[in-house]
């Protein structure tokens, strides 16, 4: 299924309605496969499932992941490697059947995605180090006369790493107006909440300090991401899109950091950034999800 | 071996156009021939080495060949991980370049001395990693290398005036060189510090013992099968590096003798000791930790007679 353009824009194709990489069939493989592996990280997948849709779907041009001319994109928070793979799947560029090697033995498909996997741009899975490859991947396509862009999803927690204000600094003074940065401002981190581990709540004005064009959006709403991300803004300026996200979005009792039924734990919010599902709390987050609107 | 460098660096980059130069803002007085040759291949990343790695990491997937220059410790240790995964792991032909090799910015004190970069970087077996003992021999190897597919390492040595007698600027990825012969004892070292330890098989010389030099100039591939063969007819061995012995030249021949079973006794000598926060000229740290050519040669004495 195609993306359904909706209007143009200073030449720039507006998007989408019905995105072809569907939110609900991504978050369906994560859970599925979350379960299946028998593996946590399941909230922060979740939460940039519309993040990957947009891209997938729309935004990123790639004929195919092997074109060198492709748009690149990075997955700095690594974490999400699950969610990936969805995008990756319902896009027709993991082979039939990859998905179940998911944190198999001797897999390309583990937790953090590797650049071993056709498709997979980058290698990631250490915080900070994305954003210092997305600019140089933006500055050689700009040595290169290519209009590629390079697109970089990062974490609102990954801005504790020094090395994203290297690159931040780097880039703004380069102009690299082909890079993209999509941060998934979730609240969470590792140990708790952002707001508690390090505050970092005025993000964009961070961000515009350093000279980026900075905006902010909701995370879930394909359309408004898509439609930042695609357009062509005459600003000479990287552009950083803050998107507002709900930890495990879509399955209550995740975004509420309650573990159902493993009862020994205490609710708490980043609960879901490790734990496995039991068959249980599986059974719930499907249901929830396919009756959800 | 700075100049060596650029200048080889401009010859390659006048033939290959997919050359960039990146500097973490060093390199004054020795980039410059570069930078007004190749504007639009020079780059100043600033004072942030994590992100010139990650720069070149980027740049290396669309298809350039980046050195990536800083003095040793900032330019390897810094950002280690980046290296390991950047370059390493995605296998994309990055160059970075360590500049100052062991005690040579004496005076600068611990923070720039260069003596855990290679035993550091010969943990990560993807890394190609190159230590020219001289200009020569440091032009040859950037040459022969500069097309290697997967990511390397040079360690240089800032002093351009340093020769090693009888090397006359060979170089081979995986062997050693023999810069000169003996039977009685063999010295086996890397690096600028050659021509120290050439000095000191002339001093045995004139003692009576003839000393063979061996100067290892690469890992991965480790020169295992050359320096064996070379080690094979000796009984004494003294490995002589300006770095921490952990990981690093001593333990390769240690590794050599041990897992070949050759009959001969190793001393190796390097850095055993901490930083103490002195600092000095580059011939007194040697002096300091035994790396001098004196130092070589009361070793060997005290090895032989052993």
């Amino acid at each position: 299924m195609k993306s359904q353009i909706t209007g143009m824009l200073e030449g720039r194709e507006i998007y989408v309605t019905q995105p072809a990489i569907n939110p609900r069939d991504m978050r369906r493989i994560i859970l599925d496969q979350s379960k299946r592996a028998n593996v946590g990280h399941i909230g922060p997948c979740l939460c940039v499932v519309e993040i990957l849709s947009a891209l997938y779907s729309s935004v990123l041009r790639a004929n195919s992941p092997d074109d060198p001319d492709r748009d690149r994109f990075i997955l700095s928070k690594g974490h999400a490697g699950l969610a990936l793979y969805a995008a990756l799947s319902l896009k027709g560029w993991l082979p039939e059947g990859a998905l179940d090697s998911f944190c198999g033995d001797n897999t390309l498909l583990g937790v953090h995605p590797e650049a071993a996997l056709r498709g997979v741009d980058f290698t990631t899975g250490s915080l900070g180090q994305g954003l210092c490859i997305g600019a140089g991947a933006a500055l050689a396509a700009r040595m290169q006369h290519s209009t590629r862009r390079v697109f970089c999803l990062i974490s609102d927690a990954e801005c504790n790493e020094g090395s994203v204000w290297e690159a931040a600094m780097f880039a703004a003074h380069h102009q690299l107006s082909n890079l993209h940065v999509i941060v998934d401002c979730n609240g969470q981190q590792a140990l708790g909440l952002t707001r508690d581990v390090l505050n970092i709540s005025n993000l964009a004005e961070r961000w515009r300090a350093f000279g980026w064009r900075t905006e902010e959006l909701d995370g879930h709403s394909v359309s408004a991401l898509a439609q930042s991300l695609s357009h062509a803004s005459s600003s000479e300026a990287p552009h950083i899109v803050i998107a507002h996200t709900v930890f495990g979005k879509g399955v209550s009792y995740m975004q509420a950091g309650i573990p159902v039924t493993q009862t020994h734990l205490p609710a708490h919010p980043v609960n879901w950034h490790y734990l496995p599902m039991s068959d249980h709390e599986y059974g719930l987050a499907m249901a929830e999800l396919e009756h959800a609107d | 071996m700075r100049k060596a460098f650029i200048a080889t660096l401009c010859e390659l980059a006048a033939l290959d156009d997919r050359i960039v130069l990146l500097t973490g803002d060093l390199g004054h007085l020795a980039m410059e021939p570069f930078r007004e040759r190749f504007p639009n291949r020079f780059l100043n990343a600033g004072v942030a080495e994590q992100n010139m790695i990650g720069l070149a990491t980027g740049m290396a997937e669309a298809g350039f060949l980046p050195y990536a220059y800083s003095i040793a410790t900032f330019a390897a240790l810094r950002p280690f991980e980046f290296i390991r995964n950047g370059p390493v792991l995605h296998q994309l032909p990055v160059r970075v370049v360590g500049m100052g090799m062991g005690f040579e910015y004496g005076h600068s004190g611990p923070t720039h001395y260069g003596v855990e970069d290679i035993s550091v970087l010969r943990a990560l077996p993807g890394l190609t990693i190159v230590i020219p003992a001289d200009s020569d021999q440091a032009a040859n190897a950037i040459r022969d290398t500069y097309n290697v597919s997967g990511p390397v390492y040079y360690s240089l040595g800032k002093d351009d005036r340093i020769t090693v007698p009888g090397l006359n600027g060979r170089f081979q990825l995986g062997k050693i060189q023999i810069p000169r012969k003996g039977v009685d004892v063999a010295l086996v070292t890397m690096g600028s510090l050659s021509q120290e330890v050439a000095a000191a098989a002339q001093e045995l010389s004139s003692q009576g013992l003839e000393a063979a030099v061996a100067v290892v100039s690469n890992f991965h591939p480790d020169p295992e099968d050359d320096l064996a063969e070379f080690l094979s007819s000796f009984r004494h061995v003294v490995s002589v590096e300006a770095q921490t012995l952990s990981g690093g030249l001593g333990a390769f021949a240690a590794g050599v003798i041990a897992s070949r079973g050759l009959r001969c006794k190793l001393r190796a000598l390097g850095v055993r000791t901490p930083p103490d926060g002195t600092s000095g000229p580059q011939e007194e740290r040697w002096r300091k930790h035994g790396i001098d050519r004196g130092g070589i040669v009361r070793n060997v004495h005290e090895l032989i007679s052993n």
